[in-house]
């Protein structure tokens, strides 16, 4: 019985998987491309890693917690890599592709962001010219 | 004093928590193990243990574990409807979205909640949090929908944040 559920929850990741991967190839920018890889590639891989825990559940714990550890962090960590790659996509410049409309204080957040960023980096560059 | 003893809190939560979780990595009973755990544990403390989240009594607290319980189903619905969503539209011939950047507001104060909404909203449909400014947050929406600011904050943050709240606040 847990192992046809394993099997087929194999069967469903995969699919997902095989969306996201699509979605990556498909869809037209950055931002876009990181929705369709976070949501598919997330469940599909976690749903992956549960698949491996069921067939662990009665003789192979070990495998069962690794699994269930394993599913754990990457519904903590994926979104956290996507967050953190749109943020500098959009802060870098990046457009959005096909857009409808972009919030006026994130413009002006990400304008002060960059701003920032590149007088730390001319301070830097001033301290490195003095030391030589 | 009270710093102190927060201080003291939090290094010794991250000190089990690491602990445990390699304990259960491992799974198995063995004087070396533990001793590595220990030592490795103590490492990562005293490198990243003033980071820890604060107020870490909270996990004792049953109430929050039993909303936990009826976020995790509540969220995995979502998950799953946001992968379909995503799926048709990847299928559609003509890739049918609309996107842009839009503002919402959470009433969560937590860094800990706030992080959660974070990331619940990246894994429901068509949204994905890009930047959080204090309670601001800038969220790359793939299909909006609708110009009212009060609708979009009730589809994007509403439906979890009333859990949210119950489990870490």
């Amino acid at each position: 019985m847990l192992e046809t559920i394993a099997c087929w929850l194999f069967g469903i990741g995969l699919a997902f998987d095989v969306l996201g991967c699509i979605g990556l190839v498909r869809l037209p920018d950055v931002y876009n491309r990181a929705q369709a890889s976070t949501k598919c590639v997330t469940l599909g891989t976690a749903m992956l890693l549960v698949a491996t825990a069921l067939f662990g559940v009665g003789g192979n714990w070990a495998m069962f917690v690794k699994a269930i550890i394993c599913a754990l962090f990457l519904l903590l960590t994926s979104p956290v890599g996507a967050h953190a790659i749109c943020r500098g996509a959009y802060i870098s410049g990046v457009p959005l592709a096909r857009e409808v409309s972009v919030e006026d204080a994130f413009v002006d957040r990400a304008r002060t962001i960059r701003a920032e960023h590149r007088k730390q980096a001319a301070d830097i560059q001033e301290a490195e010219r003095e030391k030589t | 004093m009270s710093v102190k003893s927060d201080r003291f809190g939090r290094a010794a939560a991250c000190f089990v928590a690491i602990l445990a979780l390699w304990m259960l990595l491992f799974w198995r009973f063995h004087w070396s193990v533990i001793l590595t755990g220990v030592f490795f544990a103590a490492i990562i403390t005293a490198t990243i243990g003033s980071r820890f989240p604060a107020g870490i009594a909270k996990v004792l607290n049953p109430l929050r574990w039993f909303y936990a319980a009826i976020y995790l189903p509540y969220f995995l619905y979502y998950c799953i409807r946001a992968n379909l969503d995503v799926a048709v539209r990847v299928i559609h011939p003509d890739v049918p979205i609309r996107p842009g950047i839009v503002k919402v507001r959470t009433n969560l104060t937590g860094e800990l909640a706030k992080a959660f909404l974070a990331n619940s909203i990246t894994l429901t449909p068509g949204t994905l949090t890009i930047d959080i400014d204090g309670q601001d947050l800038y969220v790359h929406w793939i299909n909006i929908h609708t110009d009212d600011q009060e609708k979009r904050c009730a589809e994007i943050v509403g439906r979890f944040e009333p859990l949210l709240r119950r489990i870490f606040e």
